[in-house]
């Protein structure tokens, strides 16, 4: 079962100075996740949660501690290295969508296959199909300010799955939408788990969004809860 | 892999005004070296064609010019007798000549300007083989005639086949239009060589004397006797090297002009670093976005200096196509050494093109090069969290 292990951070601890104070974001985090789970993490703005989410991408850095992702210690890799890792291994979602408003939605699709050695019709055909899978194959020449923020999202999930990673990340997912479409992101997002066997960690901070994950965890002033802990006040 | 170009496109034609900005202040920088430079071109092409091979321009020693230039008639028997001189029908290829200068009212300046006004003999036509008359005919001997250049016959009142010039000592009849292929000869006016020493009163005292050697052995040979014969006083150029000197009257206006356009390029570089800094400020959290999803630093550097670079070749594309028409322009420029006015046509090659084009991609690199860096460097974090 040690192949399962997907993401097994010991101690991680982050800090950072933000004038003149020392903030600590996250303190000795100990957390396991196994493949194929959709885990939600929750807590109060400021709880550490998107801070959690990045050291696991290795967008940033802990202060101490160490992060191995898929069996990887992300924190020995260069630069360049962890950029390659990302593109192979990290679907990321954001709040915000984050497209590239000069692009197609095939174009912002395909960005993440640039980096491989896919040629143009085969990086076509994989954008298609991961259009496909949010079912927006009829919007694949539209730019992003041609699409509603439910479009947008699914666009943007299209991109994290194109390259078949194998474990997504989503910052507030749903954060920024109408009702109906946040639960549409979300079905989607349960299909990828369930169907397509991805790891999921998603931060939230809707309960209703959070109940479509296999497992709930709290964060509380940068302490990640014991597994069961109840939603603090 | 680096972005796809079609991304730095469309980020330049998304936001269209400061693209056209930029790079119309590119172009502008861009229009004046490029102007300057098709003006010293057409200079130089029109200096550096004139004049033969074997020709020997016999003047006073150290005169720079013909103008400021004395040889007797009795040192022009002298050269006569010289070896190594050419014959043409039993006669030595020699061109005594006088030349002066006179003020004659321009069609856009009314208040004139110098030109050159040569008197020789028909030696003298017929030494410069490459030249042909393009209207009218040539000048009688003994008649008040002038033969005007082409450049003069263009840009001068009353210069025109059928017109009269008033210089001397009263009118002269212009009867032909010379064709001398875009040379200084084209600036001038040509008259007999009796004639205008008569009108001068330049009897005895002439400007120079041409002389077409037999071969480059012969011209070297005369150059050398010229030199050696201190009675005479005089000494020989090579006709093609006389006018090769004059080119460096336009050197303040080429110095000048380069000054203007670095300094020009200076404000256009710190207009395109302006554009690319809010570029990336702009897109900061596209960025860190391209960043997450695998793209390196170098890829988002490279990215950016590209955009820049693209920027300024459209300022470059635009800066060729505003001094474009100046191509094939009719113009003249004061000659410091002759104290007239050489005419001659702005010339755009495509060596002064692709020197434009260059000029402005350095302008670009320079402009992105910094933005790009910031760009690069910037944490994904940072980037992400820009608004």
């Amino acid at each position: 079962m040690v192949n399962d292990l997907v993401v097994e951070a010991t101690d991680l601890h982050k800090e950072f100075q933000r004038d003149a104070f020392q903030v600590i974001a996250l303190q000795d985090v100990q957390l396991t996740i196994q493949r194929g789970e959709f885990v939600a993490f929750m807590g109060p703005s400021g709880s550490g949660k998107s801070t959690l989410l990045y050291l696991i991408a290795a967008i940033d850095r802990p202060t101490r501690g160490r992060v191995e992702v898929l069996g990887r210690d992300i924190l020995q890799l260069k630069e360049r290295a962890v950029a390659d890792w990302r593109n192979e291994n990290i679907g990321f979602i954001f709040q915000t969508f984050n497209l590239i408003p000069v692009l197609t939605a095939r174009e912002n699709v395909e960005l993440p296959l640039l980096l491989t050695h896919l040629s143009r019709q085969e990086r076509a055909e994989h954008a298609a199909t991961a259009l496909g899978l949010v079912g927006l194959s009829d919007r694949m020449d539209h730019y992003p300010r041609q699409l509603s923020g439910g479009q947008e999202q699914r666009v943007a999930i299209a991109r994290a799955i194109v390259s078949d990673p194998s474990i997504i990340l989503a910052d507030e997912p749903t954060g920024d939408l109408d009702a109906q479409s946040a639960q549409e992101i979300l079905t989607i997002l349960s299909r990828l788990n369930r169907d397509h066997g991805k790891t999921i960690l998603m931060v939230t901070h809707d309960p209703h969004a959070a109940r479509h994950a296999s497992k709930i965890r709290y964060l509380e002033k940068g302490q990640l809860l014991p597994e069961g802990s109840p939603q603090p006040e | 892999m680096p972005l796809p170009l079609s991304y730095n496109l469309k980020n330049l034609t998304v936001r269209k005004t400061t693209t056209v900005m930029t790079a119309l202040g590119i172009g502008l920088t861009v229009a004046v070296l490029l102007g300057i430079l098709a003006l010293v071109g057409g200079l130089e092409k029109s200096l550096q064609a004139t004049g033969h091979p074997l020709h020997l321009l016999v003047m006073r020693k150290n005169s720079l010019s013909e103008l400021v230039s004395q040889v007797t008639r009795e040192a022009v028997s002298s050269i006569r007798n010289k070896p190594g001189i050419q014959q043409l029908e039993g006669e030595p290829m020699v061109s005594p000549e006088i030349v002066t200068v006179i003020n004659l009212p321009r069609h856009n300046s009314p208040e004139g300007a110098n030109v050159n006004i040569r008197g020789l003999s028909p030696m003298g036509i017929r030494m410069r083989s490459n030249l042909k008359l393009m209207e009218g005919r040539w000048f009688q001997p003994g008649q008040r005639e002038v033969v005007v250049g082409k450049s003069i016959s263009r840009r001068y009142v009353n210069a025109g086949v059928g017109d009269r010039l008033r210089f001397g000592r009263g009118d002269w009849s212009v009867v032909g239009v010379l064709d001398a292929g875009s040379t200084a000869f084209d600036s001038e006016i040509w008259v007999g060589l009796n004639q205008l020493a008569t009108d001068s009163n330049r009897m005895e005292v002439l400007s120079s004397v041409l002389v077409r050697a037999s071969d480059p052995v012969s011209l070297q040979a005369l150059q050398n006797a010229l030199a050696d014969d201190q009675r005479l006083y005089l000494e020989g150029k090579r006709e093609v090297d006389y006018y090769q000197e004059q080119t460096a009257s336009a050197e303040p206006v080429k110095f000048l002009g380069i000054f203007v356009a670095v300094i020009m390029a200076v404000g256009s570089c710190f207009a395109a670093m302006n554009t690319m800094y809010a570029a990336v400020a702009r897109r900061s959290r596209e960025i860190g976005t391209l960043r997450v999803l695998g793209f390196s630093g170098g890829s988002i550097l490279l990215a950016f200096v590209i955009e820049s670079l693209l920027l300024s070749l459209l300022g470059g594309l635009i800066g060729v196509l505003l001094v474009l028409p100046l191509h094939g322009l009719e113009s003249g420029i004061g000659n410091n050494l002759t104290f007239s006015e050489t005419g001659f046509d702005f010339r755009l090659s495509p060596a002064i093109v692709a020197l434009g084009v260059g000029f402005a991609s350095i302008m670009g690199l320079l402009g992105g090069l910094l933005p790009a860096r910031g760009a690069a460097r910037e944490s994904i974090l940072s980037a992400l969290r820009e608004l």
